[in-house]
C-alpha cells in the first residue's frame, strides 16, 4: 500500500439529545459515528457504503472539519487535524477538500461561477495571487470539461452533470492532495453519471489526489475504489480491497447489501440468491447491545448480544495483505458462506 | 400469464405552456399494458414518463399541462372523453397510483388509518368504524408488524419503507386492476427496496394485477419488469420484451445506458459515458431528438424523425439504424 495520506482513528461523533427549555436535561445521545478507523493512502480511492443514517456522510464531514469529532484523530500527513487551530488548521484545511451531493443546492444561486470557484482564494489569499485568479478560474472550468467562456454565468444555467463539474472545480482551486466527495454522483441522471466518474478517475490521475468516495451505489463504489469500506450504525463493519469486498464478503450485513442490489441482467433474476433483510435500521440513539447488526443478522446468537465483535483479519483475505491493508470484518462468525439463507 | 389489453395509450401529446415557451413533454407514446404484466417505463428524468403517467391517470396539473392529442383507453373506455365525476370512479377502483415520496404523499396530519379508511368512506360508503378495520387489514397485507397498534400512528412515526408499504396499501384498496408504481423504491436504501419490491411483485401476482413501474433503474427493471418501453424526449425509442432488450439493444440510447453501468472488466478503465446533455424539451433537436449524442447518427438523423419500427413481433425501435445497433 502507498504511505498513508489520512489516518483516521477510534473517529466519534456523538449528538446530545436534550429535553426542556429552561433546564436543557440531557435525556440521551445519537451515536452518529460510534468508532471509526481506516487508512487513505496517496493516490488511492477508498470508497465508503453504508444506508442512509449510517453516518458516513458525518464522516465527511468531520474530513473536512465542518464537524468536530467527540472523540478520536484524524492525521494528515501523520499530523492529528483535530487538535489543530488557526493558522496551521487552515493549511491543512486547504489540503482536503469536498465535493458535496447535490449540485443544486450546494452553489451559492446569486454567485456567478466565477465568484464561485475563486471563493476558495478569498479564503486561502496565499493560494493565488488576486491579479492571477481569473486565469485559474478560467483554467479550472477548462480542466472540469466546462467552457472557460461560461465564468460569468450563474448555477441556474447549467444543467445538474455541469452543476457537479463546477463544485469539483471549485474543490479542486487549492490544489488540494485529498478530496472528501459526498455521493457526488447520486443526484445525477444515469447517462451523465458516467461522465463525471469519468472525469474524478481523470482529474486523479492528473493532481494525484486522493479521494474518500462515499456512495449508496454499490457499482460505482467498486468500479472507482482501490478499497472499500461498509459502514453500519456508525461502525465500519468490514473493510478490504474492492475484489474481497465484493467477491468474499464476510460480513453479513456486507453480503446482504450486496445481494439486495438489482443486477441490470434479466437473466440474473431466476438463479440470484437474495438476501432480504427483515425490519429497519435501528436508531443511533438506540444502538443494540453486542453487535449492532444483530437485530438483523440471520446467523445471531447468543454471543452476539452480550459481546461486540472487533473487526478481525478475515483468514482467507490474510494471505499476503499485511496492517492496515488487510480484510477485516467485525463479526463473530465470519464464514465465508451464507448459510441460513432463506 | 398475460390477459386481456388493460391500457391502451396511443399517440398521446402532452406539452406545459410556460412563460418562457411550450415544453413537449410526451410527443406521442403508444403502449399497452396487459392484465397481470409488469411493464417498465424507463427514462432520465425529463423523458416524459412521470408526466404520460400523471395523464394516464388523469392527475395532470392543467394548466399549465394540457394533453394535445393521443387517446388513452382502459379496459376498453375512452378515458379523455369521461367527465370529471367519472374519471375519478376510475381512480382509485380501476387504476391506483403509487408514488415516489411517501412522505410528501401522505398527509401529515391525519392517521394512517383515517387516510388507508378514507378510501373506503369515499369510494364505498363505509362507516368509519368499518373502513378502520379495513385500514388494518389492508395494513396486514402490506405486512406492517402490529397493524392494530401502528393503525392509529401519523406519518412522521413510519421509516421510510414503512411508508412506502402504506403508500402501496392505499394503492392496493380497491383492488384495482392497474397499479402504476412512479419511482416506488427511488428514496429507499438498497435493502429496503429489495423489500417493498419484493412486495409489490408478490401482490401483483396474487391480485392479477397490470403494473406499470416507472424508473430510472435498469436494476430494478431487470428484476421485475416483463416488458420494457425506454423512453427518451417524450417518445418511447424503444419497446421490447426485457430478455431481448438487455441481450441485444435496438436502439443507441438504451445500448448507451447499459454500457454506462459501470462493470466488473472495466475497473481502472474509463466508463462508456453517453456524450452530451438529454435535450431541453423547449428546444427538442429536429430529426431524431437523439442524434446530437449518437454514435450512429447520420444524415436522415439529423432531418427525418424515426418511427418505431417493427424490430421482431413484439419489439420496436425507433432508429433508423435499428439493424446495425441490433447486430453491435
Amino acid at each position: 500500500m502507498a504511505e498513508p495520506i489520512l489516518e483516521v482513528g477510534g473517529l466519534v461523533r456523538h449528538y446530545p439529545l436534550t429535553r426542556g427549555v429552561l433546564f436543557r436535561k440531557q435525556v440521551g445521545v445519537v451515536r452518529a459515528v460510534d468508532g471509526v478507523d481506516f487508512t487513505l493512502g496517496r493516490g488511492e480511492t477508498l470508497g465508503i457504503v453504508g444506508e442512509s443514517g449510517c453516518g458516513k456522510s458525518t464522516v465527511a464531514r468531520m474530513l473536512v472539519h465542518l464537524e468536530r469529532p467527540t472523540a478520536g484523530a484524524i492525521r494528515f500527513k501523520g499530523e492529528d487535524v483535530v487538535r489543530l487551530s488557526g493558522r496551521a488548521l487552515k493549511a491543512v484545511r486547504r489540503n482536503i477538500q469536498m465535493v458535496f451531493q447535490d449540485p443544486y443546492t450546494s452553489l451559492n444561486p446569486r454567485m456567478t461561477v466565477g465568484d464561485i470557484i475563486g471563493e476558495p482564494y478569498e479564503i486561502h489569499p496565499e493560494a493565488a495571487p488576486k491579479g492571477d485568479r481569473r486565469r485559474r478560474v478560467r483554467e479550472l472550468l477548462d480542466v472540469v470539461g466546462l467552457n472557460p467562456e461560461h465564468i460569468n454565468r450563474y448555477p441556474h444555467q447549467f444543467s445538474g452533470g455541469q452543476r457537479q463539474r463546477i463544485g469539483i472545480a471549485r474543490g479542486l482551486a487549492l490544489r488540494p492532495e485529498v478530496i472528501v466527495a459526498d455521493e457526488p454522483v447520486s443526484a445525477l441522471d444515469v447517462s451523465v453519471q458516467a461522465q463525471v466518474i469519468n472525469l474524478m478517475e481523470r482529474l486523479q490521475g492528473e493532481f494525484g489526489l486522493s479521494y474518500v468516495f462515499i456512495a449508496h451505489d454499490l457499482s460505482i463504489v467498486r468500479h472507482i475504489s482501490d478499497r472499500v469500506g461498509v459502514m453500519y450504525l456508525g461502525r465500519i463493519v468490514e473493510t478490504g480491497r474492492d475484489s474481497e469486498i465484493y467477491d468474499r464478503p464476510r460480513h453479513p450485513y456486507t453480503q446482504a447489501l450486496l445481494s439486495a442490489v438489482p443486477v441490470p441482467d434479466p437473466e440474473a433474476r431466476e438463479h440470484r440468491q437474495r438476501i432480504i433483510l427483515s425490519g429497519d435500521v435501528p436508531s443511533p440513539a438506540n444502538v443494540p447491545s453486542g453487535c449492532r447488526f444483530r437485530t438483523r443478522c440471520w446467523k445471531a446468537r447468543e454471543r452476539c448480544a452480550t459481546e461486540e465483535p472487533l473487526p478481525a483479519a478475515v483468514p482467507a483475505g490474510a494471505r499476503s495483505t499485511t496492517g492496515t491493508a488487510a480484510h477485516l470484518a467485525a463479526c463473530h462468525f465470519p464464514d465465508d458462506h451464507m448459510d441460513g439463507v432463506t | 400469464m398475460t390477459g386481456a389489453v388493460l391500457l391502451d395509450v396511443r399517440d398521446l401529446h402532452v406539452e406545459f405552456r410556460t412563460r418562457d415557451g411550450v415544453a413537449k413533454a410526451v410527443n406521442g407514446v403508444t403502449l399497452g399494458v396487459d392484465a397481470g404484466e409488469t411493464l417498465a417505463v424507463l427514462g432520465e428524468s425529463g423523458s416524459g414518463k412521470s408526466v404520460t403517467a400523471q395523464a394516464v391517470m388523469g392527475i395532470l396539473d392543467t394548466p399549465p399541462g394540457r394533453i394535445t392529442g393521443g387517446r388513452i383507453l382502459f379496459q376498453g373506455r375512452d378515458l379523455l372523453s369521461l367527465k370529471e365525476d367519472e374519471r375519478r370512479k376510475v381512480r382509485g377502483a380501476g387504476m391506483a397510483m403509487v408514488f415516489q415520496d411517501a412522505l410528501s404523499s401522505l398527509n401529515p396530519v391525519l392517521s394512517v388509518g383515517d387516510q388507508l379508511g378514507e378510501m373506503f368512506v369515499v369510494h364505498r360508503g363505509m362507516s368509519r368504524k368499518d373502513a378502520r378495520a379495513r385500514a388494518v387489514e389492508l395494513m396486514d397485507r402490506v405486512r406492517i408488524p402490529a397493524a392494530r397498534e401502528r393503525v392509529s400512528q401519523y406519518p412522521h412515526q413510519f421509516s421510510g419503507g414503512m411508508r412506502q408499504r402504506i403508500m402501496i396499501a392505499m394503492a392496493l384498496a380497491l383492488e384495482p386492476a392497474l397499479i402504476i408504481a412512479d419511482e416506488p423504491t427511488t428514496a429507499l436504501d438498497v435493502t429496503v427496496q429489495a423489500q417493498v419490491m419484493d412486495l409489490l411483485a408478490e401482490l401483483r401476482r396474487e391480485y392479477d394485477m397490470g403494473l406499470v413501474l416507472i424508473t430510472h433503474d435498469l436494476g430494478v427493471v431487470a428484476d421485475v419488469a416483463d416488458r420494457i418501453a425506454v423512453m427518451y424526449a417524450g417518445r418511447i425509442v424503444e419497446s421490447a420484451p426485457v430478455h431481448d432488450l438487455y441481450k441485444a439493444p435496438a436502439h443507441p440510447y438504451t445500448r448507451g445506458l447499459l454500457d454506462s453501468i459501470p462493470r466488473l472488466d472495466q475497473k481502472g478503465r474509463e466508463l462508456n459515458a453517453i456524450r452530451g446533455l438529454p435535450p431541453n424539451l423547449m428546444d427538442i433537436p429536429p430529426g431524431c431528438a437523439f442524434h446530437p449524442r449518437c454514435p450512429m447518427a447520420g444524415d436522415t438523423c439529423r432531418t427525418d424523425v424515426p418511427p418505431l419500427h417493427e424490430v421482431d413481433e413484439d419489439r420496436g425501435s425507433a432508429c433508423h439504424f435499428w439493424r446495425e445497433c441490433l447486430h453491435g
